[in-house]
């Protein structure tokens, strides 16, 4: 018994989980959602509109993306791939090289197809949400989750501009009248307006996000919907061995 | 050797079951390893249909396209090409004047092998041991063919081939050059799938 | 005693030609182990269990995968996204990575408790620890071979821990790279090493480790010599033949097993980032350091002892001092069966000062693999530090607190 008791022990010292040693920006939660292909495919628009200018997506083929987000081959030849050879199959390559990225950039800027497998999903929300006006910068923004990042605000037209740095609260809160949660409108006042609502364009992010996710492991649907059939072949296997080891356990003493 | 109280019969059930949920989990624990050998996204792609504009493609000429890693020849043949393929006396000289062996799709089993009697699409690939035979339409007596009316010469054995890519009986290689899946919309050619 | 057993024809003629039947009955439905192992006995078994699973899905990702620094991370997302359930043989060999230093852990946690190490097993226990360093180089390198920011900044930091050593230390680093800066051609070499020459090794070490448990016979919970005991074949009698009741017998426990094994797989690949770490998602890249670099989980215990020397020792600096206690600290593990000078072999009848011991020294290891994951901090060292002292009180103070404490008798028989 004691044994046992020194396993557990050991065990949730370990997992005694220790989150985010020394976080100073605040991370807001975004939980993504691989089976919402519309969400994905909104990401999908977003990205291509936004993001592909500059960022590639090396890693992942067109045809898979169009398999997985439902979308049909012609339509999305037509619609989302702009490089006039690029083929259904190819890798989706966005050509800015790494000479001009630095030049343009001070930093060549990386293909983001597992941005959210390295950062997490809750810090490239965040990130993209963060922006701020700020003078003292090339590109005249700065970001409260990245410092002084090389990154012009492309989502300016949507979210407008943050006159100041935005206010990252470090717990939820509750509104005292209501009893609700807050939903936090981390910026103060806009130096630019944007053409969306805080409340759209967080909606606009958390697709870019999903999609990012989606980007990072294609295959994420599959590997849970197999891991479910593998577990309930295992159940099964469990009652044959039981009994047997049963059958066999007479055998002794 | 048997043990007394013991129910052998229950004990080969139950090892006979446990034996048979356990294959079926090695069938499953093999899947992945089976599976991973298939062609790979990358080979599919690099593999996948190739087009090309003919629209350019002079009458009597040959253009080379590429298609998973093999030449694929692609003549617009002249009328008495088209006419010559036809004759009695050719078709005495083939091995397989009809085209009985598998070595085309089902539109291209003719005497021009092709969709229309025009374009000729056919692997570059001789079927003897797989060197690229050479173009040779001029209708002219050849050192290794005395009535040479046009057609393919493998020089790495001596093979021939006539316009329609159809082999001559008496050289090494054994079948018609193949003709691979293709399909034409307009000027577009797209070699590696039918309509 | 002929048997009256029928050999089939065919088994005969191999008999006659290679000792098929006599290796099968001498090693496994003649070999007889004790009849009380307890759930700490299937560790063996799983971690072979593993090592297959190591074999098996690594051979197949070598298929892919390409050893170069230019192709070798793309290789890698090849085989994730292009290659069919390409991903799932990546996550089957990582995961088992993992589970196989989480398996080995525990079965020589087995032997710590219950003296499988002493007298006559000495030597199972030396090859056992042989098989556990040349797992610790073989996960390091494997480690490597992704060619992410922790692979490429993790073998960074490991070697050049030998440029701590005095003389030779620069040249040591330079001779293990191949080249003046970790590069494809440390790649390539740790390749081979890693497909090849260490699987081998770990194989024979394996076997060797199995045939001097099998020359001796396995131990058990209670630590009673079953030899002393048997009948007139010659049979021990408080024991079982290993086939089938440690092997067919032990499926519900194999069952259980997978069921975490695929529950982390199919589930939680990444391990909460502790498998596979987050950090080597991005290519090496070495003008860029990762903010924090922590080996994987396995080694957590060794590095927080390296990381907590760090002050001098007399003449000898900080760093060759923690790459010292690092290194002693495995060594010292190799001389366990010495230091023990108990006269009985299970904890269950050892002092209190023994079972006190073993605790906290698992404590200790449990803290210190957590720590070594952790970045540095004031609390972090301080625990660190005394993590460090249990783990060698643990070693150094046994033969005393071994030897002098009252223990308990052993009963002649295993009890029912």
């Amino acid at each position: 018994m004691i044994k046992k008791i020194l396993i557990i022990l050991s065990a949730s010292l370990l997992a005694s989980a220790v989150s985010a040693a020394g976080a100073e920006v605040h991370l807001d939660k975004m939980k993504p959602d691989s089976h919402d292909n519309i969400s994905l495919q909104e990401g999908l628009r977003t990205y291509m509109d936004n993001c592909a200018g500059c960022h590639s997506l090396g890693f992942a083929r067109y045809n898979r993306v169009a398999r997985d987000l439902d979308i049909p081959e012609s339509l999305f030849m037509d619609n989302i791939v702009f490089a006039e050879d690029a083929k259904f199959g190819d890798l989706m390559k966005f050509s800015m090289t790494e000479q001009d990225g630095k030049k343009w950039f001070g930093a060549a800027p990386p293909d983001l197809t597992n941005v959210t497998r390295v950062r997490g999903v809750d810090w490239v929300y965040t990130y993209l949400r963060s922006f701020y006006k700020d003078d003292s910068r090339p590109y005249g923004v700065n970001n409260s989750v990245f410092k002084d990042v090389g990154m012009p605000h492309v989502l300016l037209g949507l979210q407008g501009l943050c006159s100041e740095k935005p206010h990252t609260a470090t717990g939820q809160e509750i509104d005292p009248l209501t009893g609700h949660e807050i939903t936090h409108e981390s910026c103060a006042n806009y130096a630019v307006e944007g053409s969306q609502t805080t409340d759209e364009f967080n909606k606009t992010v958390y697709d870019l996000v999903n999609f990012l996710n989606y980007m990072g492991e294609p295959y994420q649907n599959d590997r849970r919907r197999l891991g479910w059939f593998v577990f309930a072949f295992l159940t099964i296997l469990l009652v044959p061995s039981i009994l047997l080891q049963r059958e066999l356990h007479k055998d002794i003493h | 050797m048997t043990q007394s109280g013991v129910n052998q019969g229950r004990r080969r059930f139950l090892y006979i079951a446990t034996g048979a949920v356990g294959a079926v989990g090695a069938v499953g624990v093999a899947t992945p390893f089976v599976k991973s050998w298939f062609p790979s996204e990358k080979a599919k792609a690099v593999g996948a249909p190739v087009s090309l504009d003919i629209g350019n493609l002079k009458v009597g000429e040959m253009v080379i396209a590429e298609w998973r890693g093999k030449p694929v020849f692609v003549v617009r043949r002249t009328a008495e090409m088209i006419e010559a393929l036809k004759s009695a006396k050719l078709k005495e000289r083939l091995t397989d004047p009809n085209s009985d062996v598998e070595q085309q799709p089902e539109f291209a089993k003719n005497d021009t092998r092709s969709l229309s009697e025009e374009l000729l699409v056919v692997e570059g690939v001789c079927t003897h041991l797989g060197c690229s035979p050479k173009f040779v339409p001029e209708v002219e007596p050849q050192a290794y063919d005395a009535n040479w009316q046009g057609g393919f010469f493998c020089p790495c054995h001596g093979s021939r081939f006539d316009l329609s890519g159809r082999v001559f009986a008496g050289v090494p290689a054994p079948s018609n050059l193949k003709v691979p899946p293709h399909r034409v919309d307009g000027n577009i050619l797209t070699i590696g799938e039918v309509a | 005693m002929s048997n009256k057993n029928f050999k089939p024809a065919w088994l005969d003629w191999i008999d006659r030609r290679l000792p098929v039947s006599n290796a099968y009955e001498k090693h496994m439905s003649k070999y007889y182990a004790p009849k009380n192992f307890n759930w700490w006995y299937v560790f063996g078994l799983l971690a072979m269990i593993v090592f297959v699973n190591q074999l098996l899905t690594g051979i197949w990702l070598t298929m892919s995968y390409v050893p170069s620094a230019a192709e070798a991370f793309n290789s890698v997302e090849y085989i994730m996204r292009d290659v069919d359930m390409g991903w799932l043989l990546r996550y089957m060999h990582s995961t088992g990575a993992s589970f196989f230093f989480l398996t080995v852990y525990l079965h020589m946690f087995r032997g710590v408790l219950y003296g499988s190490y002493q007298k006559p097993r000495e030597l199972i226990w030396v090859f056992g620890m042989f098989v556990y360093l040349i797992m610790m180089a073989e996960g390091f390198m494997g480690y490597v071979l992704p060619w992410g920011q922790t692979s490429y900044w993790g073998a960074q930091v490991i070697i050049s821990l030998f440029g701590a050593i005095p003389v030779i230390g620069e040249g040591l680093q330079e001779w293990i790279r191949g080249d003046f800066l970790i590069s494809g051609i440390t790649l390539n070499r740790f390749f081979a090493l890693h497909v090849i020459a260490l699987p081998l090794v770990l194989a024979l070490l394996v076997v060797m480790h199995v045939l001097a448990l099998h020359e001796v016979g396995s131990n058990n919970p209670d630590g009673i010599d079953i030899k002393k005991h048997v009948d007139d074949k010659g049979v021990p009698l408080d024991a079982v033949p290993f086939h089938p009741y440690f092997t067919v017998g032990k499926l519900p426990q194999v069952v259980l097993f997978l069921f975490v094994f695929c529950g982390v797989i199919f589930f939680m690949p990444e391990g909460g980032g502790y498998f596979l770490e987050h950090p080597n998602f991005e290519m090496a890249n070495a003008l860029k350091t990762p903010a924090h670099i922590a080996p994987t989980w396995y080694y957590g215990a060794f590095y927080s002892i390296l990381r907590a020397i760090d002050f001098p020792i007399f003449f000898i600096e900080a760093k060759l001092g923690g790459f010292m206690a690092m290194g002693g600290a495995i060594a010292i593990l190799f001389v366990l069966p010495w230091l023990d000078r108990s006269p009985v072999r299970s904890w269950r009848y050892k002092g209190w000062m023994s079972k006190f011991a073993i605790i906290i020294f698992a404590i200790a290891f449990a803290m210190l693999t957590y720590l070594g994951g952790q970045p540095v901090t004031a609390l972090n060292g301080i625990l660190a530090k005394i993590g460090t002292v249990i783990y060698f009180a643990f070693f150094l103070l046994m033969p005393w607190y071994t030897k002098y404490e009252k223990t308990k008798p052993v009963p002649e028989r295993v009890p029912e």
